[in-house]
């Protein structure tokens, strides 16, 4: 008797599970279905846009409830490959199309267009009270790689350097790591192993704002007023410039870098509705998010 | 249908229903553990063991040492503990032995309420008080440190400590404190050489739960120590950066490409972190059951 009702319960346990398991499946798919009966821009690519893409996309939608814009990340690689093999409308790309990825969409006779629409600039900031006057590139490669330790060496005070990043997964990780620690060159630098790695950018300001020994990179944007931004310059003979929308758009400043969104072939119809949007209204959303907008 | 009858049935009913409630526990705890399994078995088969438990932890350019990991998580773990039982066995001894019973009435409640705390306000407080104190009083580079971390933990591991070793001392049997004093003894010797080491046990598993609570503690650890995922052998790694396992895990989750090295590297430290919690408790039960078996005292 008393194990035909352990059997019992088990069975009923294993019903409950299944027709769990059963609603969870039949709902995704019927999202499935609804997403196919509109008209959707596809909208994929790099991780360091991904935020904004999302941002854009949901203030358009907000606004045209016919329009469908579908934002995946997975970097600029693979977006473009998807805009090359045709199932992407429009690729995200934090870094200009290589000479190899447009021969390779010409062969599939499709021919990219770009299209800048935003720009990222990374300043390098500490406490207020740190007197340093200016840093090369190559200074801050030598301090992020733990070669250059106190900030004596580069005409501070006599203080030890922390070092402070926002997390691996982060885009402007890997900006700062191959454009200021590897210099834009093929190298196998890293980060100091001493590096501190912020969850969020909240966690570099806090820690700038109270620790005069401490170092900190992170978007433009994100910047507060109570930290200090570094000049900086991109080697000894050139100019030491403090990150400001101008410099980044007179392209003096050297940390920054354009984002693009390519298209196939000249856009048209609502893709080319939503591109112009993202060029007029929508570059009001580049400044909440940390990145720096297009001179009018 | 007669009443009996009917009485049997919403019996049968509510009884059914208990042990499904029953069951499904362990058939959650077996679901969680297969998933676990399932995401995080494949890093051990995709990457050679001397990266995996290595020393450099690179995820983004796959080097996926975790030693440094482990070892910080163990780092912050034990000195919490350290800082926390003696502050926790004395708490205990006065909330229990010393304290008249109108304190008790105030002291129990209060413990309690710090248990309820949640641990991002304890991380906040830790990175916004704590953590200044630490640089400017010890004269270090920066306030997030692996210390900072266990003063934070510690914290959070009192309640738990304070509540366990407590009921342990509760456990004493009166005739062994009249035994004492009546030897002559003072209530000082009574607390310290009689009524303490008839509840070790106890308290070994205050200390234990108290660790489990520890290390898998995020959101606060996060926040205070810095994260960065140095190892930490030099003699000053208690007053440097240290990144644990769980702090790992919740910050690179949110942004990893499903089902790529570096995600199932993100379980496998989940795997890592279940078998450490899960060899603590067996010790905590070990000790409770030995001295269960001697017909001695819990």
């Amino acid at each position: 008797m008393i194990q035909v009702r352990t059997w019992l319960t088990v069975g009923l346990m294993t019903v409950v599970l299944v027709a769990a398991l059963a609603g969870c499946a039949s709902q995704s798919s019927s999202a499935q279905a609804a997403s196919q009966a509109e008209q959707t821009i596809g909208n994929q690519g790099s991780d360091t846009l991904v935020n904004l893409a999302l941002a854009w996309a949901e203030a358009y939608m907000a606004d045209r409830p016919n329009t469908r814009i579908s934002v995946t990340g997975g970097g600029t690689g693979t977006g473009l490959a998807a805009l090359i093999n045709g199932t992407t409308d429009i690729a995200n790309a934090s870094r200009a199309m290589k000479a190899e990825e447009v021969a390779a969409a010409e062969q599939n006779g499709i021919t990219p267009v770009e299209i800048e629409v935003a720009r990222d600039a990374i300043a390098v900031v500490v406490h207020p009270s740190n007197p340093v006057p200016g840093l090369t590139l190559q200074q801050l490669s030598d301090i992020y790689t733990h070669k250059i330790t106190n900030w004596r060496e580069v005409g501070g005070e006599d203080r030890p350097i922390v070092l402070l990043s926002r997390e691996s997964n982060s885009g402007t990780y890997v900006y700062f790591l191959e454009n200021v620690i590897r210099l834009g060159k093929k190298s196998d630098l890293m980060f100091s192993s001493e590096t501190l790695l912020m969850p969020s950018s909240e966690g570099i300001s806090t820690e700038v704002r109270q620790n005069p020994n401490a170092i900190g990179y992170d978007g433009l944007g994100y910047v507060t007023a109570d930290q200090r931004m570094v000049p900086v310059a991109k080697d000894a003979q050139s100019p030491y410039v403090v990150p400001s929308v101008e410099a980044v758009n007179a392209g003096t400043y050297p940390i920054s870098r354009a984002l693009f969104m390519y298209t196939a072939g000249e856009p048209t119809g609502q893709v080319k509705e939503y591109l112009d949007w993202i060029l007029g209204d929508g570059q009001v959303l580049v400044t909440t998010l940390g990145f720096v907008p297009l001179a009018k | 249908m007669n009443t009996s009858s009917r009485i049997r049935l919403s019996e049968f009913a509510v009884e059914a229903l208990v042990r499904v409630a029953g069951f499904s526990t362990i058939g959650f705890v077996l679901l969680i553990f297969l998933f676990l399994l399932r995401e995080g078995i494949p890093v051990f088969l995709q990457v050679p063991l001397d990266n995996l438990f290595g020393t450099r932890w690179y995820p983004t350019f796959d080097f996926f040492g975790t030693l440094p990991l482990i070892l910080g998580s163990l780092l912050i773990t034990f000195s919490a503990i350290v800082i926390a039982l003696p502050l926790g066995v004395a708490a205990a001894v006065f909330v229990r032995e010393v304290a008249p019973n109108w304190a008790r009435e105030i002291l129990k409640p209060m413990i309690e309420v710090l248990a309820g705390i949640p641990s991002v306000v304890l991380g906040f407080f830790g990175m916004s008080l704590v953590a200044p104190l630490i640089r400017t009083t010890l004269g270090v580079p920066t306030g997030l440190t692996a210390f900072t971390g266990a003063l934070i933990l510690a914290y959070m591991a009192l309640p738990t400590l304070i509540s366990v070793a407590e009921d342990a001392l509760d456990s004493v049997p009166k005739s062994y404190r009249d035994a004492s004093l009546a030897m002559g003894a003072t209530q000082w010797q009574t607390i310290w050489r009689v009524v303490v080491p008839a509840a070790r046990s106890g308290i070994l598993t205050a200390v234990m739960l108290g660790m489990g609570r520890a290390i898998g503690e995020t959101m606060a650890v996060m926040m205070v120590t810095g994260n960065a995922a140095r190892m930490p052998t030099t003699l000053d790694s208690l007053f440097r950066p240290v990144r644990t396992m769980t702090a790992t895990v919740a910050a690179e989750m949110g942004e990893v490409a499903q089902g790529s090295t570096h995600y199932h590297a993100l379980f496998g430290i989940g795997i890592i972190l279940f078998l450490i919690t899960f060899l603590i408790n067996l010790a905590a039960a070990s000790a409770i059951f030995q001295k269960r078996r001697r017909g001695g005292l819990r």
